[in-house]
């Protein structure tokens, strides 16, 4: 059973109308073949109409969806079982929130790096939300510098609704931890693709985002702040989040609009849950067109474009 | 006149200081209650001669306080923050950041000079937490760049004082991207060889601990600075219960290993020459 979402209501009835004709024309052996044909167009229609006109909230609400692929099911896809996890920063534990380790991409070693959430309630505790400690940052910047040396490329996929805001991660110094992987990535020697695959939240985000190639799924949102956060402390209530995801111009065409992402990543039809095999298939042939562009650039070169390009954002006069 | 130079001109007090003397002849100290006239105020730098609290303070009142004569010269004074997203919430951003401009007489929340220190060249980038909170924008990012350029031109150290609540919200992805920028700077300075000595005052927050303010050849902070990643509040909320005493502050952060060292308002001066003294030579 899928889950719908709220603006998803009117797809929902015409698949319980189509499965409802089908289920009569078998059991009372009639022809019901015109009357599914009619709703199956009424329903391409209606599906086409809805994810043509997404607003920014109902992104944000698809980036959250609970079916959605998450970062080790991309791995294991695209690696196609090679990937083999490691484990902690060396310093303080392994942190769950946080995944790694070299996979091979159809015979290519590459780093995979990315925030991970749970599937179910026990497993999204487990993975502390999506939300990572410092110690996750620091496994992702071990893991980077291990690359690095051994001259692997570098994917992360981001997906986090913040770095975790706990008592312990402010004593290990959470802002320090994603201050040093934004300054370290900017200077790493190999290749660096960042994918937002969902939800991209402030600095927890850019703590691994900092890549040649800054890519978003088509239904990810990525900004300062979350539109539910944001409504709370500009309008001071928390029922301005749709206005807020519109103010906050945080879809992937809004960033990429605004040069602070490199490309979109197009998504099946209906979001990456609906088929995610597909969406799989179209991630890693990205990565590959990306790394083998930036595999062609000279090291030193590749590293001054990457701070070149952050150093011309923002907008001034 | 004490060690602390008096300012040329008012534009800069802030308003702060202003609301906390009504009759603009005595300061009351918020922590211990201590009443003393604002003039013994101001040439104690701010800080209270009983307690030692440490009143927040703004760009012009640190550029006085570490360069020599007070003198500086200022770059990129008019920078101004664009609008790029026409972001509006209960008030439309340009609206808010003109009527913060003529509440404050500043233009953003950051101000950048190049002067001296006991006769060796520094460039600093001092933050004022009277406009929007001293978030971080694009002037604040672009600012910071353009400092950092000057100090690798002039072959000084850089240093940047921080007290902000972090990312400036109507600027969404711009503001976060600016914790990238700076820190590509920051990547080109340490290339020139130049140290980049971070001052964190109260506060220092969100993006800005995030990025940058944590990423200092020395890390220094005034005392009893709030110096956090998510705020005090937020972490509050995420554990259901009160936070000890002292956390989050300069000590407390010190005391975990962010920090290089300590100091006081009245030693700022001494202690920042020597460091850059042994960096440089
Ligand atoms: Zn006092």
């Amino acid at each position: 059973m899928s889950i719908y979402l709220d603006f998803e209501e009117p797809i929902k009835a015409l698949e319980e109308q189509i499965a409802k004709a089908k289920e009569i024309g078998q059991e009372a052996e009639l022809d019901m073949t015109d009357k599914i044909k009619a709703l199956e167009k009424k329903l391409s229609e209606k599906t086409t109409e809805i994810f043509s006109n997404l607003t920014p909230w109902q992104r944000v609400q698809l980036s959250r969806h609970p079916d959605r692929p998450y970062t080790l099911a991309y791995i294991n896809a695209i690696s196609q079982g090679t990937f083999q996890e490691l484990h902690g920063d060396r310093s303080v534990k392994d942190d769950k929130a946080m995944v790694g380790g070299f996979g091979s991409l159809d015979g290519q070693t590459v780093m995979f790096i990315g925030q991970q959430k749970g599937m179910n309630t026990k497993m999204r505790q487990y993975r502390n939300f999506g939300m990572p400690n410092p110690e996750g940052y620091r496994k992702a910047l071990r893991l980077m510098k291990l690359a690095e040396k051994f001259n692997k490329p570098i994917v992360t996929f981001i997906d986090t609704p913040g770095a975790f805001p706990g008592l312990e991660a402010e004593e290990r110094g959470q802002g320090e931890a994603i201050a040093r992987n934004i300054y370290e990535m900017m200077g790493l020697k190999v290749p660096v693709i960042c994918i937002i695959i969902g939800e991209g939240a402030s600095g927890g985000a850019l703590g691994i985002g900092v890549g040649d190639k800054v890519l978003m799924l088509e239904n990810t949102w990525y900004s300062v702040i979350s539109p539910e956060s944001c409504s709370s402390i500009l309008w001071r209530s928390w029922d301005f989040k749709e206005k807020a995801a519109e103010a906050l111009k945080l879809t992937s065409e809004d960033m990429k609009k605004l040069k602070l992402v490199d490309g979109v990543i197009k998504e099946p039809a209906m979001g990456a849950h609906r088929n995610p095999e597909e969406a799989f298939s179209i991630v890693k042939s990205e990565i590959k067109k990306h790394i083998n562009a930036l595999s062609k650039i000279d090291a030193e070169k590749r590293c001054e474009a990457r701070i070149e390009k952050f150093c011309k954002m923002g907008v001034v006069k | 006149m004490g060690w602390f130079k008096r300012k040329t001109e008012g534009i800069t007090t802030s308003t702060k200081d202003k609301k906390e003397t009504p009759e603009g002849l005595w300061y009351k100290c918020p922590k211990c209650k201590t009443v003393v006239t604002t003039e013994d105020h101001e040439k104690n730098g701010y800080v209270c001669e009983r307690c030692s609290y440490h009143e927040r303070i703004g760009s012009e009142e640190y550029f006085q306080m570490i360069f020599d004569e007070g003198k500086y010269k200022e770059f990129d004074a008019k920078l101004a923050s664009a609008d790029p997203l026409k972001f509006e919430d209960t008030k439309k951003y340009v609206d808010r950041v003109k009527a913060t401009q003529s509440q404050t007489g500043l233009v953003d929340a950051i101000r950048t000079a190049h002067g001296k220190i006991d006769g060796q060249d520094l460039v600093i980038a001092a933050m004022d937490f009277a406009f929007i909170g001293g978030s971080l924008g694009s002037v604040m990012g672009e600012k910071i760049a353009r400092a950092i350029d000057q100090a690798i031109k002039l072959k000084c150290p850089f240093m940047i004082i921080s007290k902000s609540g972090g990312a400036r919200m109507m600027e969404a992805g711009l503001s976060l991207m600016q914790m990238a920028k700076t820190s590509a700077k920051l990547n080109q300075l340490s290339a020139a060889q130049l140290p980049y000595i971070s001052f964190l005052t109260d506060p220092t927050t969100g993006g800005v601990t995030a990025s940058f303010a944590m990423l200092g050849d020395i890390n220094i902070a005034e005392p009893e600075a709030l110096i956090a990643f998510a705020g005090p509040r937020v972490v509050k909320e995420t554990i259901g219960r009160d936070l000890p005493d002292g956390f989050q502050k300069s000590e407390f952060v010190l005391e975990h290993g962010f920090l290089d060292y300590i100091v006081e308002r009245s030693k700022l001066k001494e202690e920042l020459s020597k460091s850059i003294k042994l960096f440089m030579n």
